[in-house]
């Protein structure tokens, strides 16, 4: 039998029963929309992170108090052994290669006037901050010197969320703010770094750490920025800071990351949700396919005097088989083409207020699925189909 | 001149069994069709006639005895060699007619030129061709549901002429037509029958058998008289 008469064939009788093709396509596309869509999302919040991270630099490497990811940690809080004392330290023996900068970082409400921003990250950190981290830029004004870190000069370079809120039109450089109950004077500020994580990087205000230290009563540190002249330093420099903390803290205590090793730990975890997110999608789309074998098994079973007729006039087991199992593909590759237009068109929207990035593989592979998907559920009523005895299809009422 | 043997049965038998009983259709069949016969198998309901005319269609199995068909043993075969069998040296004609409902005439027709591998250009050519000569020619793109009985049994007489096979075989063709209708369809097959088809006429009514050359008489799977 030829390819053209199956195919149109095939249509044929799609055709005849419009509703019920189209309702048992919709599994199909519901399922292949689904994987493009949380592959999507997955995909653009893996870039979107990955983005993030390389923002701060690939010369950065960061010290955080505590074990990240070992055995001997246990399930609660562990007290913050990282001092100011170890930042000084880790300068000492790095300074010629490196820019050090400890961070305080508490989350604290700013005044002023009769205008209030809550929740802001206030950063307590030394006159380095701005040499070590990549993306924090000064737009307006200046950053604090060494001098006005040491002597505790309550000044402050505000965010652009900060900026927006409490100043709103004024030109903030010069004004005074509240933060909790000091009294600071604004400086500069910085430009937009965006948010992470729904995390807004910019609703943040840096101050001398001397100044964070006596206002929150802190000693402990909560990162040590360090940025190296360049990356192939990363692990000298790495290896030296392990050295230097490990002459008073134990591995406990600290844990040492670089960009490169984050976005790694990142990456991990964004491959498992959208594998996971896929895998997800993967079963209504199983789902869709038990709905096309059903289908088809009443196909079969409606059209058996028309299988004993074919057979009759000299139509094969095989000619048959691949009558029945085109139909199965045609369903579900329609169902499947419509389903990725839909995906695509759905991500690029999605695209628009939140991350997603449609990836040429998902497409591939959620075609691929939706044939699959018609061979492997076509296939059992077709070959159902193909074995009738002719005689018992016509009989058949 | 010696006639040429097309179909030779040699004592079948077909049983059917259930868990509880064996019931016996046919019961040692044994005769001889030649080309150019044209032979009436008749017999009340429950004779065997029917599962008679399956075997020799190639439709169903014997249970025990001989079939050649054009000299070759029938029972070698595959499924697969049976329906290309079919194909090329069988032609039906039903009694319900079995067209398609949603095909039109000219797509019933081509049928068993599409699993026979004859292009398309070919098989609508042929196809309508045969239906002009059947007085159908006016009715190729109607669908079974927009034809008259007759219509559609001369449509499925154009159907089991399209492969051009020896063998005509009418399981009770006029049995769903109004006499005028039936009529006209014996008339056709007696036409046939004269351009050299070889016939055989499964039917209960004397008065279509006698259309026939031959007459067969079956009664309880056996044959009467010859």
């Amino acid at each position: 039998m030829e390819v053209t008469e199956l195919i149109t064939l095939a249509l044929k009788s799609l055709t005849a029963n419009k509703l019920r093709s189209f309702l048992t396509t919709l599994g199909i596309i519901i399922g292949v929309f689904a994987i493009i869509l949380l592959v999507s999302l997955g995909t653009g919040l893996q870039a979107y992170i990955a983005n993030q991270i390389q923002g701060l630099g690939s010369n950065l490497i960061f010290v955080i108090p505590g074990r990240i990811g070992g055995a001997r940690t246990p399930g609660g809080v562990v007290a913050n052994k990282l001092s100011v004392q170890d930042a000084q330290n880790i300068e000492l023996k790095l300074r010629d290669i490196a820019n050090v900068a400890p961070v305080i970082q508490k989350n604290s409400s700013l005044k002023y006037k009769n205008r209030e921003n809550k929740g802001t990250s206030v950063l307590g950190t030394t006159a380095n901050y701005t040499k070590t981290v990549q993306n924090a830029v000064i737009e307006k004004g200046t950053y604090f010197t060494s001098s006005q870190e040491i002597s505790g000069t309550k000044v402050a370079v505000v965010g652009q969320t900060v900026l927006k809120n409490l100043f709103e039109d004024e030109d903030p450089i010069g004004k005074r703010l509240f933060i909790g109950n000091n009294i600071y004077t604004v400086i500069g500020s910085l430009k937009k770094r965006g948010a992470i994580f729904g995390f807004d990087q910019d609703n943040t205000v840096i101050i001398p750490i001397s100044s964070a230290r006596r206002q929150f009563g802190l000693n402990q540190v909560n990162a040590i920025y360090v940025s190296v002249e360049n990356e192939n330093l990363i692990p000298f420099a790495s290896e030296q800071i392990k050295k230097t903390l490990l002459k008073k803290l134990t591995e406990d205590d600290f844990t040492i990351q670089t960009a490169s090793s984050s976005l790694e730990i990142v990456t991990n975890v964004t491959n498992i949700l959208s594998l996971a997110l896929g895998g997800i999608a993967a079963i209504s789309l199983l789902v869709g396919g038990i709905g096309v074998a059903n289908i088809m098994l009443v196909s079969v079973t409606e059209r058996t005097r028309e299988i004993g007729l074919r057979k009759a006039l000299g139509a094969r087991r095989n000619d048959i088989l691949k009558q029945f199992l085109l139909e199965a593909v045609f369903l579900s590759v329609s169902g499947g083409i419509i389903g990725i237009v839909l995906g695509i068109g759905a991500s690029l929207i999605l695209a628009r207020f939140f991350v997603s990035v449609v990836t040429p593989w998902s497409i591939f592979l959620a075609f691929g699925f939706s044939v699959a998907v018609g061979v492997i559920f076509g296939m059992a009523p077709a070959i159902r189909a193909s074995r009738l005895s002719p005689i018992e299809a016509l009989r058949y009422e | 001149m010696k006639k040429r043997e097309i179909i030779r049965l040699l004592n079948i038998t077909k049983q059917y069994k259930t868990d509880v009983v064996t019931t016996h259709v046919l019961n040692g069949i044994s005769f001889r069709v030649n080309k150019n016969d044209f032979i009436a198998i008749i017999g009340p309901s429950g004779s065997g006639k029917s599962t008679l005319m399956n075997i020799i269609g190639l439709l169903d199995s014997t249970t025990s005895g001989k079939y050649f068909l054009n000299g070759i043993d029938t029972s070698k075969f595959g499924e697969d060699e049976l329906a290309e069998l079919r194909n090329k040296t069988i032609g039906f004609v039903f009694q319900s007619f079995n067209l398609l409902p949603r095909a039109t005439t000219l797509e019933n027709v081509i049928l068993p030129s599409i699993y026979a591998g004859v292009s398309r250009t070919q098989r609508l050519k042929k196809a309508t061709e045969i239906l002009k000569t059947l007085g159908l020619g006016d009715r190729l793109n109607n669908r079974p549901n927009q034809l008259s009985g007759g219509q559609q049994q001369r449509v499925a007489i154009a159907r089991a002429l399209m492969n051009d096979p020896e063998l005509i075989l009418a399981d009770e063709p006029t049995g769903n037509l109004d006499t005028k209708s039936g009529q006209d369809v014996m008339k056709i097959l007696k036409n046939l029958n004269r351009q050299g088809k070889t016939i055989i006429l499964i039917t209960h009514e004397a008065e279509i058998a006698k259309h026939a050359k031959i007459i067969v008489r079956i009664t309880d799977g056996k044959i009467l008289k010859n």
